[in-house]
């Protein structure tokens, strides 16, 4: 057990560290002089100079890693260019928005998802199985900002019960907040959901074909007992992994919603950061969301190791 | 009365027949043995009285059990039945338990959910239960799961789940078939008493006669979904009356012709195994312990002269796999050296290894797996031709192909085919075409016919034979079956947890062991003759 | 956990035959079909000519001469459908291919193998699955400039450890076979028997991974020009069309209906497709409990 877990959390550790480095490359040595960057093509050669030196950019390389990643590790992010205030505080300010959204959507891709699959598993083949899976075969093709753009003419535009966009801040009250969460929360969840209630479902029938499903019949737990108590706990593991590899879908898809509801969150303010040219917020953001990444795969390898018991006792 | 009683019984599934008016009976207290080859029906027949047949399935006819009639009761009455009074053990004990759970709740689930015993109550039943099987609560608390237990072992919790409510019949499906000889004995004395014990009826469903005859009072033999014949088994198997009996029992007990021994002695040996070792490192127990080091194969030494056939016998697990490999040089030994016609093959590249690659072939277990099934036989067959130092052009492998064929007992318009159009045995043809097509002095058969129908090994058999006399090939043959070693070979090794344990002629070997594995594999081997015996003394 | 294999034993012509009796693949394989034609129609024909702006007819929704309505320059958005369906499927397309190229090799190398060149390449795998793939397309588009072209880069890169995982799981799977240590007693090297043997046998798995990976790459093309990352104007694109509707939706709503309809029903086709494709080759995926 102790030698799996340490076995993932140095893994863990190990791509964190190299995704640092990934990073770090890309973005101060690949695109030339990032002061330039920022700048643009008009700035003066003084003006970047200076630039240059505020950065630190004048520094050799690996100190200027080193420095990073110790303003990383102690919160210090640097200041963001475009918007002359600490990084670490729009990073607090815009994670208050994009992690609601964020859980608010992966709990409801959730709370669907797994309920359909496991009736579409045991009812296959019939007409609620071929219904349900029908539609999630749909919510998969569904790009999420499209079926946005519809939920806003349906909701907002149409029907005006929620605001088509922007949010309120927590300051205007909960329950305005969260109503300019709700569209985007769903825009973001149900192409989720369809996915997750497919491999739910594939999972589930996989595991139904196993011997030991036939032990557990033969000793005569009615069909049903069998899918609750034997099955389903076998299935987790895909399902598991998919819901690791959604919350980094999540994340890449804030930044499309935020930007289709005018969201001030993280997903948003990165992107505008890449747009602006503004690294110091890019750099910072990006290796935020690779973290937080690497963390919930690793939260998900630990979760292996409590469904499954072969994990537990295995390298 | 009887407790199961099936009349009349016939299977379709979709517009396939699988059963045609089956007819079968087991009393209280009563083994009755169901024999036969594979696609017979056997196992449809079990679970058409458990009703856990697939969708598709229909099934006509009667089926009583204990009075109720099976094919018209709801499945909250099988539920009921199921478990309770109809156990059932079945034959792959690696994949029976659900690995999440531990064998003590596996047990216990059961025993709740019939007599709605409260949980202490259940695992107290659950835990005497596993006892009683030969899993004592010292070494198998209730915590341990099934990945943590050998094959064996597993079949016993799958026993202990099937019988843990005292069932009125037990239906135990090819319940040996995928464990070795001594841990087959093993687990039919378990049966044997189990029944003794609470006057369970046992539909026992085997490929093997000799099983089926050392456990069954009545035998009912199976071929293509109808009865051949059932009777008393003593009397069955003795008269062998009707002529697919007489086949079955002959094809069980079949010795090749050989005008052997062979005894070529070139004084130069073939092969060489000199303290040959296998050590695999031990897994990972924590960040920085590792289990002790696993020696699979323990300074192994043999040779083997041009020509000779000689069996490596022993337990699975016991290594004769590994060692096999390691003559093939598929697998580096740890220590030790393998010398192939005198050279030196241990530690050699793929390049340098190419001229002993020439002389030795191989022949796997499985007719199935062992065949690329997306490439045609002339390709599979011709595939050892990549070691020749010339390269025969297209039209001299074809002929060689086809020869290959022909020697084997196939034809040459089966070149084209795909391996999925022949059967096992076919296939099994098509194994040995592809081991002697570089005319090889070697070759190594691991297991080449346990997968196989008694017929066909009986076939097998005679061509393995042919081709020793005919082509002068050496053979090593790998198998835990000791009427296999008996039929075919001069000498035998028995091997037990990496060493060569014993070794001498086949025929002395085997008749007066010496060690306590030999003696072990041969007490525990089954036997058609020794059993048939056995039942007639019985009964006087 | 370890993937298994049935590797069906069926014949091209019996293979084909139940493929045109599953519903899935047919409705795909149409589908797609249909797409496809659609993007090649368009090079030679389309009702109207995208880069023509009318501002006469700007607006107009849905009719017999404006099948799909006009945007607000006037440009008939059927003709910009069509014109459009071009670039998602060169994007996606060659993305999937560049995923193939570098990351089945680099799979079947690292199963065929094993040690520690696996281990590194699996941890070289984990590393790019850490950077959400969105995000990172996003950034490379940035850096290096917005375009049809660094799209394919950007979403052909984050395809390759998708590829290469799966690859390597297939070639695991196949690698313990007996006709695999047949191939090796018969002295062929790791390299032939990956290629004889290894990957015929997980081609189809990785064929309903490309039309996966395919439907993915359309989505993402979408995503990324929607936020005006990818093809630049005047060539449309299904995204840019998406982005450029949002502001006139109140009054010309065809305007999102219209190219969000083509993104749905390509990458249904394609998934329909791939769905059928694994039905019909895994014999597993009909058996009955």
């Amino acid at each position: 057990m102790t030698a799996y877990l340490l076995k993932r959390l140095a893994i863990a550790l190990a791509t964190l560290v190299l995704a640092s480095m990934v990073v770090f490359a890309v973005l101060e040595i690949l695109p030339g002089d990032p002061a330039r960057l920022m700048l643009g093509m008009n700035a003066s050669a003084d003006q970047v100079e200076l630039l240059r030196n505020q950065m630190g950019l004048n520094a050799p390389l690996a100190w200027r890693y080193l420095h990073w990643v110790g303003g990383l590790l102690s919160l210090d992010f640097g200041r963001s260019y475009t918007y002359s205030v600490p990084v670490i505080d729009l990073v607090r300010e815009r994670l208050a928005v994009s992690l609601p959204l964020a859980l608010i959507a992966l709990a409801l891709s959730t709370i669907i998802a797994i309920p359909v699959g496991l009736f579409s598993a045991s009812r296959r083949g019939r007409a609620g199985d071929t219904i349900s899976m029908g539609a999630a075969q749909l919510g998969v093709a569904v790009p999420n900002f499209w079926f946005a753009l519809m939920l806003i003419y349906v909701f907002a535009v149409w029907l005006r019960l929620v605001p088509a966009g922007g949010f309120p801040g927590w300051s205007a009250g909960i329950w305005p907040a969260l109503k300019s969460l709700l569209l985007p929360a769903v825009a973001l969840a149900l192409p989720q959901a369809a996915i997750l209630a497919r491999v739910t479902r594939s999972a589930l029938i996989e595991v139904l074909n196993e011997d030991y499903i036939r032990t557990a019949r033969a000793k005569g737990l009615p069909y049903r007992a069998v899918l609750w108590r034997h099955a389903l706990r076998n299935a987790m593991i895909p399902v598991l992994t998919i819901l690791g590899l959604q919350f980094a879908f999540l994340l890449a898809g804030t930044i499309i919603i935020e930007n289709v509801f005018y969201l001030p969150g993280l997903g948003r303010l990165v992107f505008q950061a890449i747009t602006q040219r503004d690294l110091i917020v890019v750099e910072s953001v990006v290796m935020l969301l690779v973290a937080a990444v690497i963390a919930v795969n690793l939260l998900v390898d630990l979760s292996y190791a409590v469904v499954d018991p072969r994990l537990r006792s295995r390298q | 009365m009887n407790l199961l009683d099936i009349e009349n019984l016939s299977l379709t599934i979709g517009d396939t027949p699988i059963l045609r008016n089956v007819e079968l009976s087991v009393a209280p207290g009563e083994v009755m043995g169901l024999v036969g080859e594979s696609g017979s029906g056997k196992s449809m027949t079990a679970l058409t009285v458990m009703q856990l047949l697939p969708h598709a399935a229909r099934a006509t006819g009667r089926v009583t059990f204990d009075g109720i009639d099976i094919l018209a009761a709801t499945e909250d009455q099988m539920c009921a039945l199921r478990g309770d009074d109809i156990g059932m053990v079945f034959q792959e004990p690696m994949t029976a338990l659900n690995p999440v759970k531990t064998i003590g709740e596996q047990v216990a689930e059961g025993i709740r959910w019939h007599t709605k015993a409260s949980r202490a109550e259940a695992e107290d039943r659950a835990r005497k239960m596993l006892d009683r099987v030969g899993l004592p609560s010292a070494k198998f608390p209730m915590s341990r799961y099934p990945h943590e237990l050998s094959g064996g072992q597993r079949q016993r919790v799958v026993i202990a789940i099937a019988c843990a409510l005292k069932p009125k019949l037990l239906i135990a499906d090819e319940p040996t078939t995928a464990l070795d000889v001594v841990l087959q004995a093993q687990i039919l004395d378990l049966l044997r008493d189990l029944v003794a014990e609470s006057r369970m009826g046992l539909l026992l469903i085997s490929h093997d006669l000799a099983v089926v005859t050392e456990m069954a009072d009545r035998i009912t033999i199976l071929r293509h979904g109808e009865v051949m014949e059932a009777g008393d088994t003593a009397r069955t198997l003795s008269e062998q009356t009707h002529p697919y009996t007489r086949q079955l029992a002959q094809a069980s007990m079949h010795v090749p012709a050989r005008a052997r021994p062979h005894g070529i002695e070139t004084g130069r040996p073939l092969l060489q195994v000199e303290g040959a070792t296998r050590d695999y490192p031990g897994r990972l127990a924590s960040l920085f312990k590792r289990a002790p080091t696993i020696r699979a194969v323990d300074h192994v030494s043999l040779s083997m002269t041009p020509g000779q056939s000689v069996a490596l016998v022993g337990r699975s697990g016991c290594g004769k796999s590994t060692l096999a490999r390691m003559i093939l040089a598929l697998d580096q030994p740890s220590s030790g050296t393998i010398r192939f016609h005198g050279e030196t093959i241990t530690g050699k590249s793929e390049a340098e290894l190419k001229p002993a690659r020439r002389d030795m072939q191989v022949v796997f277990q499985d007719p199935y797996g062992s065949f690329d099934p997306r490439q045609k036989v002339e390709k599979l067959v011709a595939e050892p031709l990549h070691v020749l130092e010339k390269k025969p052009t297209r039209a001299e492998r074809r002929e060689m192909v086809a020869h290959a064929l022909h020697e084997v007992g196939l034809g040459v318009s089966d070149m084209d085919k795909y391996p999925h159009e022949f059967s096992g045995g076919q296939r099994q043809r098509l194994s040995i075409a592809r081991a002697i097509i570089t005319r090889p002095k070697l070759v190594v058969a691991d297991e080449p016919v346990s997968a196989l129908d008694v017929s066909i090994r009986a076939q097998i058999l005679d061509l393995f034979a042919e081709l020793n006399q005919k082509l002068g090939i050496a053979y090593l043959f790998i198998t835990h079956d000791l009427t296999v070693a008996r039929a075919i070979t001069d000498e035998v090794l028995v091997m037990h947890e990496g060493k060569i344990v014993e070794r001498g002629r086949t025929s002395e070997v085997l008749d007066h062991p010496q060690s306590e594995a030999a003696k072990a594999l041969v007490t525990a081997a089954p036997d058609l003759h020794r059993a048939i015996a056995q039942r007639m003394q019985e009964q006087g | 956990m370890t993937l298994h294999i049935d590797i069906p034993e069926e014949t091209f012509g019996s293979i084909l035959a139940k493929a045109f009796r599953n519903t899935a693949f047919v409705a795909g394989f149409v589908i797609t079909l249909l797409i496809l034609a659609m993007a090649v129609v368009s090079y030679g024909w389309t009702p109207y000519d995208v880069t023509k702006l009318v501002i006469a007819d700007k607006t107009q929704a849905p009719s017999l001469a404006h099948w799909f309505g006009t945007d607000h320059f006037g440009r008939d958005i059927l003709s910009m459908v069509m014109v459009g369906a071009r670039n998602s499927i060169a994007v996606a397309l060659v993305a999937v291919g560049i995923g193939m190229g570098v990351g089945v090799p680099l799979g079947a190398f690292a199963a065929a193998r094993g040690g520690l060149v696996d281990e590194a390449l699996m941890r070289l795998n984990d590393l790019v699955f850490a950077f959400p793939a969105l995000l990172s397309a996003i950034m490379i588009t940035a850096i290096f400039g917005p375009g049809a072209v660094n799209a394919i880069i950007a979403i052909g890169i984050f395809n390759i450890p998708v590829f290469a995982r799966v690859a390597r799981a297939g070639a695991l799977a196949i690698w313990p076979r007996e006709f695999i240590l047949a191939a090796r007693a018969a002295g062929k090297s790791s390299t032939q028997i990956s290629i004889e043997h290894v990957l015929p046998n997980i081609a189809t798995l990785l064929l309903v991974q490309g039309t996966i990976q395919f439907a993915l790459g359309i989505l993402a093309e979408a995503g990324l020009s929607y936020l005006g990352l990818g093809a630049q104007p005047p060539m449309p694109s299904w995204g840019r069309m998406l982005f450029e509707a949002q502001t006139h939706m109140v009054v010309a709503p065809w305007m999102a209906i219209f190219p969000g309809m083509a993104i749905v029903v390509t990458v249904l086709g394609l998934n329909l497709l791939g769905d059928g494709i694994a039905d019909i080759l895994d014999p597993k995926s009909r058996r009955q409990r």
